[in-house]
């Protein structure tokens, strides 16, 4: 059985213009983004708004790890996200989206939630 | 008689006593066969009376509170400023002020004392106060604040605090003393000579042997008459000449009372009708009144067991006190005047250096009876455990050096205001897991009266072979201390080396901060080249201060607060073409409030051009150097504290630190740049500066302490150089100068004398280290914001969208008020902003 892919892609940005450990914001329609290019070379998208404080912040936050979770820390008030969940592993009953993203020929796509 | 088999207690007063009595008492009756109310004459409820004058140094009313969340409910019932009036023992009631009628099944008195005040002629004058409740300290400040000068009555413990206290509120201060010698009950002639020479030469000035005879108006102020026929004019008194207990509710319902006062009871603290008991300082109890607080608990908990059945019966009390008055320790325990018959006495003394201390044994020196210190009390701690056993040294060595700790047996009294021996430390560091000085406090409570066993907690602790954690996070088992060494002697310049040399994983918001603040203050180049822009904050990534909803704030440089007109313009015109908030802040320079990241380059640019620097609001690290126009300017000016605060702002800015620091320099004693609020402090005297270290505003506010007086400028910068360069390598991250010094003064005895040690007579061989390692800073100082715009890849970085770099984000979105803007609330992405009241949503 084949799984057709129905999801929109959206470019955003070269991959390299990524500086690893440190988050970028991109707007996606009207839809802010978080992208991180964690050590690994491995990218993750996730909403941009930390829901605690409500602003569109989370790609500022400091990247790093927790045990072997790759993480941010909003930095409004530090809680910390997992960078593949979204969830708040201060929190876990808040989390933000999660968007795809992969990276054709150098660029980075980015898709609905 | 109550319902459900419930008896009633009436507690009057809620001191700190009485307040104890009613979380002992719930403690041993779960079942809750006692029903308490408890009658209150103050506002508020019980608070740390022992800690009363942190009240006038910004610890605030609610955090003095001694009350546990949840002590009271419907069966534990208080009633606040309601005093009790009226005693009716045949009928077992007592009335209050309001006209509140409680029948009692048991009664205990718990009102404590009142300062006395001797019946001198025009001690009633408006301007004479009692220092005992938060009141009183509230109308002694407001006095204080129309004038100059005060005078304490009285030498003796209570009223040298009074008197430090108002030494602290700016008021030249004397003290009035009847006897010889100050605090007579607790030190000999010998160690007062020694306290009345070091506190003379701080500023209080003190007047032995000297009776009062009447207080007068005079001038708008008041005057004071003594009986050889001199006079001291004054703006306040306070009278801090002993207590009285509060036995009128005894005296009214014909209970025995003592000659001298206080509410006479047996052991088990009951008054002669069965019914009805005392405790705290209203109470006569063994023949004498306890006017401190370790006795009184004891006194609750005995009432306590005996209400639940129980026979135990008040011990003896042990009275050693140990203070710090005006930076002088001062100790006295056990048999403090050698009464014993035939005791020795052992006295060391060198008045020069302002130390006093004295030694009382048996006549074959053979056991430790009591002893005297002053200047000097890191021993007191352990001596005092020692009291009424058998010497483990000669007296002359236990006089130098103090005892072993691990002398300490483990039924020796560790703690005496909370009565806590080493071994039940002991035992709770063992079974309890207790493994920090806050554990052994909440097991324990010892050391949380009056702290003065703390050191002695930690070296249990530390003997035990527990020691806390100083880890920095997950990633690193060093502290941030050690860190810093390690790159410092490992000269590796990279996160990446630090962590895979020295810790695990990819570090996190902890650890990355720290480390960058580590990198810059060892001078690793700008704090946004490489690898190191992806460990800062995101103050420091941006060079600006996060805001709540997502804008940042611009905070030029403003040097000691001077700025030209011009500059002040370009400011103003910079707000205004930026469409920013502008406030002033507390460091005498200028916000700029509502800046979006992509628009920070341009703003900068402007600043830049026209004279500007970045001011380091965002980072932790030297803000800003307070002054006042001193003496170029202000007619009671004594020093050009401008001068000297832009040149010191100009050396330590960019010099990046566990936290921030602020500092201020006033040109005279009058204060105006609050420098004592400060990490560092300078205020001028007559012949130089005088320099305050560890002073904090926030959170916990505390006044900045005497470090060194009469410097000269360049060994001011000396000092402050070394200061500041050992407190960057030294201190834990996130800890201010305060903090950092009560850590040093756990660790080492008094933290201030350390720093000394160490910043003046250079024992640890560093000091030529530290002098160059600043000069280092000095030299390869450059403003962060000109360096990121002469650098194409890092302003790269100040975009809104790596997608869209121009486009304004457009969740931010502010409303008009006064005249400026302000975010719109609730800060959201979705939706329109909020606009309440009169105000208006503006475009940009
Ligand atoms: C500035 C200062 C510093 C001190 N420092 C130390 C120290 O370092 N070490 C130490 O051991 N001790 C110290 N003390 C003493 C210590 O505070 C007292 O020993 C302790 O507070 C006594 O507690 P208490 O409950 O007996 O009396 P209080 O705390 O005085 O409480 C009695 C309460 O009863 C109330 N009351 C009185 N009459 C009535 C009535 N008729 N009806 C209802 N309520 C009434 C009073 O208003 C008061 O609130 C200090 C005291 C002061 C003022």
């Amino acid at each position: 059985m084949t799984m057709l892919d129905v999801r929109t892609w959206t470019a955003v940005c070269r991959y390299d213009l990524l500086q690893p450990e440190r988050g970028a914001a991109a707007l996606v329609g009207d839809v802010q983004v978080a992208l991180f290019r964690t050590h690994d070379g491995a990218v993750h998208a996730l909403s941009n708004r930390d829901p605690f404080s409500g602003a569109q912040v989370l790609s500022r936050g400091i990247v790093g790890t927790r045990g072997d979770v790759p993480t941010v820390a909003s930095p409004m008030h530090k809680q910390v996200f997992d960078l593949r969940t979204g969830v708040c592993l201060d929190e876990p009953d808040t989390a933000v989206a999660v968007f795809g993203v992969r990276v054709r020929d150098g660029v980075v796509e980015v898709s609905s939630p | 008689m109550s319902t459900n088999h419930q008896r009633t207690l009436v507690v009057v007063g809620n001191g700190m006593v009485g307040q104890r009595l009613v979380e002992a008492l719930r403690q041993r009756d779960p079942q809750r066969r006692w029903r308490i109310t408890v009658l209150a004459e103050e506002p508020r409820p019980a608070y740390d009376r022992v800690a009363l004058t942190s009240y006038l140094t910004g610890t605030s009313a609610a955090d003095l509170s001694v009350v546990p969340d949840g002590c009271y409910d419907d069966d534990c019932v208080l009633h606040l400023a309601d005093p009790v009036d009226h005693l009716d023992r045949d009928a077992r009631t007592v009335t209050t002020a309001s006209g509140r009628v409680v029948a009692y099944d048991a009664l205990v008195v718990a009102t404590g004392s009142v300062p006395f005040v001797p019946p001198v002629p025009g001690a009633d004058l408006d301007g004479c106060f009692v220092y005992r409740t938060i009141e009183d300290l509230d109308a002694i400040r407001d006095r204080a604040a129309d004038t100059g000068s005060g005078v304490v009555v009285g030498g003796g413990l209570l009223g040298l605090e009074a008197a430090n206290a108002l030494l602290s509120l700016g008021v030249r201060t004397s003290v009035v003393e009847f006897a010889p010698r100050l605090m007579p009950a607790q030190v000999d002639q010998g160690g007062g000579e020694v306290l009345r020479r070091k506190i003379q030469e701080l500023g209080l000035e003190a007047r032995l042997a000297t009776a009062t005879e009447r207080i007068e108006a005079a001038d708008g102020g008041l005057r004071m008459v003594f009986a050889d026929g001199s006079s001291l004019d004054t703006g306040l008194v306070v009278f801090s000449a002993g207590i009285r207990p509060r036995d009128e509710l005894a005296r009214s319902s014909g209970l025995e009372v003592g000659e001298r006062g206080g509410i006479v009871v047996d052991d088990g603290c009951r008054t002669a009708d069965p019914a009805i008991w005392a405790i705290g300082e209203c109470a006569l109890v063994r023949g004498r009144v306890y006017g401190l607080v370790a006795p009184g608990y004891d006194m609750a908990e005995v009432v306590a067991d005996r209400l639940v059945g129980g026979d135990a019966v008040f011990a003896e009390a042990d009275t050693s006190t140990k203070l710090k008055l005006l930076g002088v320790d001062v100790a006295s325990f056990g048999d403090a005047h050698g009464a014993t018959p035939d005791a020795l006495e052992v006295v060391y003394a060198d008045p020069v250096a302002g130390v006093y201390k004295k030694l009382v044994v048996t006549d074959d020196a053979a056991e430790l009876l009591g002893g005297v210190l002053v200047g000097d009390a890191s021993a007191y701690a352990a001596l005092r455990t020692m009291v009424g056993r058998p010497l483990t040294d000669t007296p002359e060595r236990l006089l130098m050096a103090g005892p072993a700790t691990s002398d300490l047996g483990d039924d020796a009294q560790v703690c005496s205001c909370q009565n806590v021996t080493a071994g039940s430390i002991r035992g709770a560091i063992r079974d309890q897991g207790c493994a920090d000085v806050a554990g052994i406090k909440a097991c324990t409570r010892a050391g949380t009266v009056c702290g003065s066993c703390v050191p002695l907690i930690k070296t249990l602790l530390t003997q035990s072979g527990v020691v806390a954690s100083t880890a920095l996070c997950e990633h690193f088992d060093l502290s941030r201390a050690e860190l810093f060494d390690v790159v410092r002697a490992t000269e590796l310049r990279t996160f990446s080396e630090i962590i895979a040399g020295h810790g695990r994983g990819r570090g996190c918001d902890i650890c990355k901060p720290a480390i960058a603040s580590i990198l810059a203050s060892l001078g690793a180049g700008h704090i946004l080249d490489g690898e190191q822009a992806t460990l800062q904050d995101t103050n420091d990534q941006f060079l600006a201060n996060i805001q709540r909803d997502g804008t940042y704030s611009v905070v030029p440089r403003v040097p000691g607060g001077e700025l030209t007109p011009e500059k002040l313009i370009v400011i103003g015109e910079v707000a205004r073409d930026f469409g920013l908030y502008t406030k002033i802040t507390g460091g005498q320079r200028i916000d700029l409030l509502g800046a979006r990241v992509e628009q920070l380059p341009a703003i900068w640019r402007r600043l830049v051009d026209a004279g500007f620097e970045s001011g380091h609001a965002y980072g932790k690290a030297l803000r800003t150097v307070k002054s006042c126009v001193g003496s170029t300017w202000c007619r009671y000016g004594v020093q050009d504290s401008t001068s000297l605060a832009i040149m010191m702002e100009l050396r330590y800015r960019g010099l990046r630190a566990p936290h921030k620091i602020k500092c201020g320099v006033s040109g005279c004693a009058r204060e105006c740049a609050e420098a004592r609020g400060k990490d560092f402090g300078v205020i001028a005297s007559e012949n130089g500066w005088n320099l305050y270290v560890g002073g904090n505003g926030g959170f916990r506010p505390r006044h900045a302490e005497l470090f060194a007086s009469d410097l000269s400028t360049q060994e001011l910068v000396r000092l402050v150089d070394r200061f500041m360069m050992f407190y960057v390598r030294t201190a834990d991250r996130l800890q201010r100068t305060a903090a950092w010094i009560e850590a040093l003064t756990d660790e080492h005895g008094d933290g201030l004398a350390y720093l000394r040690r160490v910043l003046v007579d250079d024992e640890l061989g560093i000091c030529a280290d530290l002098d160059a390692a600043l000069e280092r800073h000095v030299g390869s100082y450059t403003d962060e914001w000109a360096a990121v715009l002469a650098d194409e890849e890092k302003l790269g970085r100040f975009v809104s969208f790596v997608n869209a770099p121009d486009a304004p984000d457009p969740s931010i979105r502010f409303v008009t008020e006064r005249g400026q803007i302000r975010p719109a609330t609730p800060v959201s992405g979705d939706g329109p902003p909020v606009v309440a009241g009169p105000t208006l949503e503006v475009v940009r």
